[in-house]
């Protein structure tokens, strides 16, 4: 904690970066983001239990983008969609400093991005163990139970999109929902134009998602709309053996072909 | 009409419960989860809870759906046949339960959705609506209604008011013509009203909304709005679950020869909301999007529709992703 926050001051002071994006505490308690400019202010940093918020979403934000040099608190979530954001071209590694920090809350030491693929490569890349015994459930479900489960959950959602919103691979400045020549997805919110609008959330996210649970976290009536992408998540690497956010060169598994892609999925 | 008190026991509140559901669609609140309040109609009674203290969406979409159909129309080669909504069709619907908080929202819709004109659909609706409040004796850290001139135990847009006395019995405040109607239609379930003590929580004041209204006058262009709009992500669910805000977006769904124009819930969060057809948008970034909600309830709703635009209900805050805590930006306002 302390190395985090004589680091952010260092960085602020010798005008490496002119904002550090970390988390501070908000008066009820809840971790919330930060955004400290002035080095003196370093000190209301905080990281702990409570910091799960997926910080790279700011890293796009049109008005975050001004400061130009950013620092970032980095868990692995953090790291893997800097990493695809940086695949994505949207955002360029000489701008970003990853104050990255471990499981145990320790800051790591992330020169740069190479000595970051190295640490997401040698980390646990699979879904968190609460969601992988959710899915494991859900997959248990024949598939009219599993409708039906999905049905239920997402006639609750309001269309806020604060799913989409929360997503820092949801970038996107115009959102295929926001398009009316034509209408892909009704605006109106009824399970099934709600079920339309996840479809095609969880598709776009498919090979991208990097399973930080976020959309899920952000969802106002609780919808587990995380369980989407990140069984998505799952699909991919089982027929493609890849994750996402693994390399700063790599492009979404579902628009590239290679000769040696399994095609089983193919009916 | 002059309020009277009356008494209702526990076991005459289920007997009230079951005669009105079976007339009217009661909308209760019912625990859906450890962290999801949801209303529903008529459910279950022993299903319904007398102790939350919020609702994850508050109870507008009652008056103002989520989805509201205006009309249906058929095309063919040559013309287009509109057919009206039966108005006629919108069910009497007890609301059962509502916090003040929630109450005093219909006053500030009616004074959006009805200033210039009277909206059909969402005056239909209020008018087929008898709300049966119930004051809070419970509160947390989000709510702040006696800050915007509100109380936990206000009265404002109830018929009836419950409080709760020591043993889980009931005060009943009759307060409307629409209230009287349904106690006096069973009156061998209350009880006189004998000088009982009843249960409010306490909440806080944190702020004066007068000071708040006078500060933002000339706040318009303060660095506040960036500095504390920064981790706003920009999705509407602070406008979703608020009990007040009222803006929609109005949409045309046709399949096929048949279609439907309707109006759905929109959000002045959303960076669409204001784009122009020609690309210009006027509030271009989240700063001017966030400075937009808070003017708007405090400063030009108080300016041209005499209320406040706000009930202090704290759903904004507990509901928002990342903790855009308005209550602390309006402390903060106030000292600016």
């Amino acid at each position: 904690m302390n190395n985090l926050i004589s680091r952010a001051k260092e960085l602020l002071e010798n005008k490496t970066v002119n904002v550090v994006i970390g988390y501070e505490a908000g008066p009820t308690g809840v971790a919330r983001p930060a955004f400290i400019t002035d080095p003196e202010k370093a000190d209301t940093l905080i990281y702990d239990e409570r910091c799960i918020q997926n910080l790279a979403v700011y890293l796009t934000k049109h008005e975050v983008k001004h400061f130009s040099k950013m620092a970032i608190v980095a868990t692995l979530p953090v790291m893997r969609s800097i990493m695809m954001l940086i695949s994505e071209q949207q955002i360029f590694e000489e701008n970003i400093v990853v104050l990255g920090v471990s499981a145990d809350g320790s800051l790591l030491d992330i020169a740069d991005i190479h000595v970051m693929q190295g640490y997401i490569e040698k980390s646990d890349l699979s879904n968190p163990a609460k969601q992988k015994e959710l899915l494991a459930e859900l997959n248990k479900l024949s598939p009219e139970e599993k409708f039906a489960y999905w049905q239920k959950e997402l006639s609750k959602c309001i269309k806020c999109y604060a799913c989409r919103q929360a997503c820092p691979m949801c970038y996107c400045t115009r959102c295929s929902v926001e398009v009316n020549q034509p209408q892909w997805i009704p605006v109106q919110s009824n399970t099934h134009g709600n079920m339309e609008w996840h479809i095609l959330r969880a598709m776009h996210l498919a090979g991208r998602c990097v399973s930080c649970g976020e959309c899920g976290r952000a969802c106002p009536v609780g919808i587990p709309c995380h369980l989407l992408t990140m069984h998505l998540a799952d699909q991919v690497h089982n027929y493609f053996k890849v994750y996402a956010g693994t390399s700063e060169k790599m492009s979404s598994v579902l628009s590239t072909f290679e000769p040696n892609d399994k095609e089983s999925f193919i009916i | 009409m002059e309020t009277t008190r009356k008494i209702i026991r526990k076991q005459s509140l289920e007997k009230l419960y079951k005669l009105l559901s079976e007339t009217r669609k009661v909308y209760a609140p019912v625990i859906a989860t450890d962290k999801q309040v949801e209303y529903k109609y008529n459910p279950a009674f022993a299903d319904i809870t007398f102790d939350h203290i919020r609702s994850t969406l508050s109870v507008k979409n009652i008056v103002f759906p989520k989805v509201e159909n205006l009309f249906l129309y058929t095309n063919s080669k040559t013309e287009s046949t509109i057919t009206d909504i039966d108005l006629n069709k919108i069910p009497d619907v007890v609301l059962w339960g509502a916090h003040p908080c929630d109450t005093a929202a219909f006053d500030i819709l009616s004074s959006i959705f009805c200033r210039d004109s009277k909206d059909e659909f969402y005056s239909r609706r209020l008018e087929k609506l008898v709300v049966i409040g119930l004051s809070c004796h419970m509160s947390d850290e989000y709510c702040f209604c006696t800050s915007v001139g509100l109380a936990p135990d206000s009265s404002k847009g109830s018929d009836i008011l419950l409080k709760r006395l020591q043993n889980n019995d009931y005060q009943v405040e009759i307060l409307t013509e629409k209230g009287n109607k349904i106690v006096s239609s069973s009156p061998e379930l209350f009880e006189p009203f004998t000088g009982e003590e009843v249960i409010v929580t306490e909440v806080k004041h944190k702020f004066s909304h007068e000071q708040v209204t006078a500060k933002l006058a000339g706040a318009f262009e303060h660095p506040f709005w960036v500095a504390n709009s920064l981790r706003c992500i920009g999705c509407g669910a602070c406008a979703y679950v608020c009990p007040t805000c009222a803006c929609f977006d109005i949409q045309d769904e046709t399949r096929g020869k048949n279609g439907k124009r309707y109006r759905s819930w929109d959000s002045c969060g959303f960076g669409l909301f204001t784009l122009h057809t020609s690309g210009h948008n006027p509030r271009e970034v989240q700063s001017q999007r966030w400075r937009q909600r808070i003017m708007h309830k405090f400063s030009y709703m108080p300016e041209r529709n005499e209320t406040l635009g706000c009930v202090g209900c704290g759903r904004c805050s507990s509901g928002c992703p990342v903790d855009m805590n308005i209550a602390e930006q309006l402390v903060a306002l106030q000292n600016l």
